[in-house]
C-alpha cells in the first residue's frame, strides 16, 4: 500500500521478512525503540537537576570543582540529548506509521498533549541547551545558570506531557466513544479528567524519581571510579558525597511510593496486578518476596503456586486492600480477556523490586560511611557502586515493561486492543524490515553512546594522572569556558 | 470563555482553516530553518578542515532548535487532523522511516565527528553528515509531494522533481545563512554556490510546474490561476534579489530573499492542497478536523506558546549572531 516500486522490490525478499505479523512486529519495534529511548529520556530528566545544582554552585561559589563537574556532566547531557532526540522523534511518528488506527481513535485525546510537549517543553529545552553548550562566554553568569534551570524545566515538562498521554491509555477518562464511519473515535469531553486521570500522579512521581535514581547511581558509579583511582580527588569526592545521600533518600521514597502505587494498579488494572504476582487462582494472595524457579518452564510460564518462594502469607491482599488480609484478588484465570505475557511482567517486576532494595542498601551503606568517615577508603563500597552504575536504568526499563506489557492486550485500557490499533495498510514485510533496521541501528547507536561516554571518562582520568586536578582556587581568574 | 470550552462550536468559525494554515506555517518554518542546516551540510562537502570548523560553529547552537519544528509540524497536524496524520504516515511507511534515518545521520554525524581526532573517524562522520544533509530534504520533498499530489511513489515524476527542487532550495538557504555567518574566502565561495543554486532552483521550479501540468490534469486550473502566477512572480523576484544581494556582498538581504523563495514555495504547496488535507483519501479540512473542544483548547495553548517560541528564536539567533567563531565549541 505504500510505495509500489519499493513494494515490488521487497516482494522478492518478502517471504523471508514476513515471519512476524504487522501487530507483533509493530509492538516489538515500539517496545525496542522505547527500551533504548527511555535510557536517554531518563538521562535528561535525571541529570537536569544535578546540572542545575552544579551550575548554580559554580556561579555562586566560583569553585573550580563545580565547574569541572558541570562540564563533565553537561557533555554527557548533550550527547544524551542528541541520542534522545534521534530515538524520540521516531516514536512520535510511529503512532502514525504503525498504530494509525489507534491514532485515529485517540487523536483528540493524545494529539493535543503531544503538541503541548513540542510547544512548551521541547522548544525550551533545545533553545536553552544551545545556550548551555555554546553560550558560556556570551551570557552573564547568572543567565547561564538560569539556562540550566530552563533546560531542566523543559526536560521535566516533556516527561509531564508524555506521561499524560501514557497514563490516559492506562486509566482513560474524560472521553466518550462514538462511531464515525465504522471507526471508534474517543471524543474529548473533559480535558481535566482526561489529563489528570487517576494514573497520572502515580506515574509521574514514580517515573521522575526513577530517572533521578538512575542518574544518581550513574554519578555515584563514575565518582566511585575516580575516587578509587585517586582518593584525594576533591572534584569526585564532592560528587560521591552528594550522590550517596541523594540515592538513600530517593530509593527509600521509591520503595514506599511504589508499594502504594501497586495498590492503585490493583484497583484500576487488576489483570496487570495479577500478572505482576503470577496469581492465577482468585483468592487472598501472599506476598512473594523471593521467587526462584525450580524448573525451566517456570521462566516462560511463571505461576506463583509452582515456584519456590519466600512469602509472607496474606500480605499482598493486606497491602492491596490497605489492611484486609482476606481481601480477594482476582486470579488470571478469571478475566474475560486474554492475559498479558505473564512471564515478562512477573520477572520484570521482580527485577525492578529486587534492584530497588539493593539501591536502598547501597544508599544506606554510602551514607553511613559518609557519616562515620571513610567513604573514599571503603574499596568494597566503591566497587559495588561502580558495578551498580547502570543498574538504575535496568530497573527503569523493567519497570516500564511491567507498565506497558502488563496492560496488554489493551492499547487503551478497556477501549481499544493493540491488535485493533495497528495500521490497516501495514504489511508484515514492511513492519519486519523496519523492526530489523531499528534493532541493528539502535544497537549501533547505543554502542556509539557507550563509546563516547567511555572516552569522556578516559579524558577525565588522564587529567587526574597529569595532575591538573587541584582546584578550589578562589582567586583563579574566573571559570574558563573552554577545556 | 464559554465558547473556548464549548464542545459544539469552534472558537472562530474559520478555526479549522486557521489550523490548516498553522500546519502549513509550521512546515514552512521548518523548511526555512532546517533548510539552512541542510544547505550548510551539503556545502560542507567541499570545505576544508578549517572551514568545516567554522561551519559547525555556525550550525551547532541552532540546529537542534530548528529540528524541533519538524516535531512541531507533526504534532500540530496530529492535534488538528489526527485522521490525516494516521493516514499519511501509515501510507508512506518506509519513506517516513527513511526520512528519520537520514535526519539521524545528519544529527549524529555533526556531533560524533568531534568526539575523536583521527582521520577515519572524522571522515566517516563527515560523510554521514553530508549524505544525511542531502538526502533529508530530498526525501522530505518527496514526502510532501506525495502528500499533496496523492501519489505514493517516490519514483513518480512529480514527487521526484519536487524532491530535487527542495534540495536546491536548501542550498540557496544554506549559502545565504553561511554568508551571514562567515567571511573571506569561504563567504565568497558560498556566495557563488548560492547564486548558482538560485538559478538552478528557478529552473527546477518551472520544470515542476510543467511536470505537474502534464501529469496531473486535476491541477491544471490551479496551475493557471492567479495565485500560481503570483507565486512564480514572487519566486523570480526574490531569486533576482538573492543573486544581486550576493553580488553586492549583502548577505542579510540575501537571507531575507532566500526566505522569500522558501515562503513562495510553501504557499505554492498549500494552494495545491487546499481545501483538501489528504487528497489520496479524499479528505477536506472539514472532514478531517478534530471536534471543537480539543481544537479550541490546543488553539489557546498555541496562541500562548507560539509567540514565546518566536521569542526564543529571536533570542537564540541574536545571541549567536555575527560571524561564527570556530574556536567556540562545547564548553
Amino acid at each position: 500500500m505504500t510505495d509500489p516500486t519499493l513494494t515490488t522490490a521487497l516482494f522478492e525478499v518478502g517471504p523471508w521478512l514476513s515471519f512476524l505479523s504487522p501487530e507483533l512486529a509493530s509492538r516489538a519495534q515500539f517496545g525496542w525503540a522505547i527500551t533504548i529511548h527511555i535510557v536517554f529520556a531518563a538521562l535528561s530528566v535525571g541529570l537536569a537537576p544535578f546540572l542545575v545544582y552544579f551550575t548554580v554552585q559554580e556561579v555562586r561559589t566560583e569553585k573550580e570543582r563545580y565547574a569541572r563537574l558541570r562540564k563533565f556532566w553537561t557533555k554527557l547531557f548533550a550527547i544524551g540529548f542528541v541520542m534522545g532526540t534521534v530515538t524520540g522523534i521516531p516514536m512520535g511518528f510511529m503512532f502514525g506509521t504503525n498504530f494509525a488506527a489507534f491514532s485515529e481513535t485517540a487523536g483528540e485525546l493524545i494529539g493535543g498533549p503531544l503538541s503541548f510537549e513540542a510547544k512548551m517543553a521541547f522548544m525550551l529545552e533545545a533553545v536553552f541547551l544551545g545556550v548551555l553548550l555554546f553560550g558560556r562566554e556570551r551570557v552573564s553568569e547568572w543567565f547561564y545558570a538560569l539556562s540550566s534551570v530552563m533546560v531542566a524545566l523543559g526536560a521535566w515538562l516533556s516527561a509531564f506531557w508524555i506521561l499524560v498521554v501514557n497514563s490516559w491509555m492506562q486509566t482513560p477518562r474524560g472521553h466518550e466513544v462514538v462511531m464515525e464511519g465504522g471507526v471508534p473515535i474517543a471524543q474529548l469531553v473533559d480535558p481535566v479528567a482526561a489529563f489528570f486521570n487517576p494514573r497520572f500522579p502515580w506515574m509521574y512521581v514514580h517515573m521522575q524519581n526513577a530517572a533521578i535514581i538512575s542518574v544518581t547511581l550513574l554519578i555515584a558509579g563514575v565518582a566511585a571510579y575516580f575516587v578509587w583511582k585517586n582518593r584525594d580527588s576533591e572534584v569526585w569526592n564532592t560528587a560521591l558525597r552528594v550522590a550517596v545521600v541523594v540515592l538513600l533518600i530517593t530509593s527509600m521514597f521509591q520503595a514506599i511510593h511504589g508499594d502504594l502505587y501497586a495498590g492503585h494498579v490493583e484497583e484500576t488494572q487488576p489483570q496487570k496486578f495479577a500478572a505482576m504476582e503470577a496469581h492465577y487462582e482468585t483468592g487472598s494472595a501472599d506476598l512473594h518476596i523471593v521467587a526462584i524457579p525450580t524448573e525451566l518452564e517456570s521462566f516462560t510460564d511463571p505461576r506463583a503456586d509452582n515456584l519456590y518462594t519466600i512469602s509472607i502469607p496474606y500480605l499482598a491482599s493486606f497491602l492491596a486492600s490497605h489492611g484486609d488480609p482476606s481481601y480477594e484478588i482476582t486470579g488470571l484465570n478469571d478475566f474475560e480477556y486474554e492475559n498479558p505475557p505473564v512471564a515478562w511482567v512477573f520477572w520484570s517486576f521482580r527485577i525492578m523490586v529486587g534492584l530497588g532494595f539493593w539501591f536502598i542498601a547501597l544508599g544506606a551503606w554510602g551514607t553511613y560511611r559518609l557519616w562515620r568517615g571513610g567513604l573514599a577508603d571503603d574499596e568494597r563500597l566503591l566497587k559495588a557502586l561502580m558495578i551498580s552504575a547502570p543498574l538504575g536504568f535496568v530497573a527503569l526499563i523493567t519497570g516500564w515493561y511491567v507498565t506497558e506489557i502488563g496492560r496488554q492486550p489493551w492499547i487503551i485500557q478497556d477501549v481499544l486492543t493493540t491488535a485493533e490499533g495497528v495500521s490497516p495498510p501495514l504489511t508484515s514485510t514492511e513492519a519486519t524490515l523496519t523492526l530489523i533496521a531499528f534493532v541493528i541501528g539502535y544497537i549501533l547507536l547505543f554502542g556509539v553512546f557507550l563509546y563516547v561516554f567511555k572516552r569522556l571518562v578516559d579524558e577525565e582520568a588522564e587529567r587526574h594522572e597529569v595532575g591538573i586536578e587541584e582546584d578550589d582556587r578562589p582567586d583563579a581568574p574566573g571559570v574558563t569556558a573552554d577545556d | 470563555m464559554t465558547k473556548l470550552l464549548s464542545d459544539s462550536a469552534y472558537l472562530l468559525e474559520s478555526l479549522p482553516e486557521i489550523w490548516f494554515g498553522l500546519v502549513v506555517v509550521s512546515l514552512g518554518v521548518y523548511l526555512l530553518l532546517d533548510g539552512f542546516d541542510f544547505g550548510l551540510g551539503i556545502l560542507y562537502a567541499e570545505a576544508d578542515e578549517a572551514e568545516r570548523q567554522t561551519m559547525l560553529a555556525a550550525f551547532g547552537p541552532v540546529w537542534k532548535a530548528n529540528e524541533v519544528w519538524l516535531v512541531l509540524f507533526g504534532t500540530v497536524l496530529f492535534a488538528g487532523f489526527p485522521v490525516v496524520y494516521a493516514n499519511l504516515l501509515s501510507r508512506h511507511y518506509l519513506l517516513v522511516f527513511a526520512i528519520l534515518f537520514a535526519l539521524s545521520l545528519r544529527g549524529l554525524g555533526s556531533k560524533l565527528r568531534e568526539e575523536r581526532d583521527d582521520e577515519p573517524w572524522v571522515r566517516f562522520w563527515d560523510a554521514c553528515f553530508v549524505v544525511g544533509s542531502a538526502t533529508s530534504p530530498f526525501l522530505l520533498g518527496v514526502f510532501v509531494a506525495s502528500w499533496v499530489l496523492g501519489t505514493p511513489s517516490a519514483l513518480a515524476a512529480g514527487p521526484f522533481v519536487i524532491g530535487v527542487t527542495v534540495v536546491a532550495l536548501t542550498i540557496v538557504l544554506g549559502a545565504a545563512f553561511l554568508g551571514v555567518k562567515t567571511d573571506g574566502e569561504l563567504r565568497a565561495r558560498v556566495g557563488r554556490r548560492g547564486q548558482l543554486a538560485t538559478a538552478v532552483y528557478v529552473g527546477l521550479f518551472v520544470l515542476t510546474a510543467i511536470v505537474l501540468y502534464g501529469r496531473y490534469p486535476g491541477l491544471q486550473s490551479v496551475l493557471l490561476s492567479g495565485s500560481t502566477v503570483a507565486v512564480v512572480a514572487a519566486t523570480v523576484a526574490f531569486a533576482v534579489g538573492n543573486v544581486v544581494a550576493i553580488a553586492h556582498d549583502r548577505f542579510r538581504i540575501a537571507l531575507v530573499s532566500a526566505a522569500g523563495i522558501a515562503g513562495a514555495f510553501v504557499v505554492f504547496v498549500a494552494t495545491l492542497l487546499y481545501p483538501q488535507v489528504d487528497p489520496a483519501a479524499g479528505l477536506t479540512i472539514a472532514d478531517a478536523v478534530v471536534s471543537p473542544l480539543p481544537l479550541n483548547m490546543t488553539t489557546l495553548v498555541a496562541a500562548i506558546f507560539l509567540p514565546i517560541i518566536v521569542g526564543y528564536f529571536v533570542f537564540l539567533y541574536s545571541l549567536f549572531s555575527g560571524p561564527a567563531r570556530p574556536e567556540e565549541s562545547y564548553s
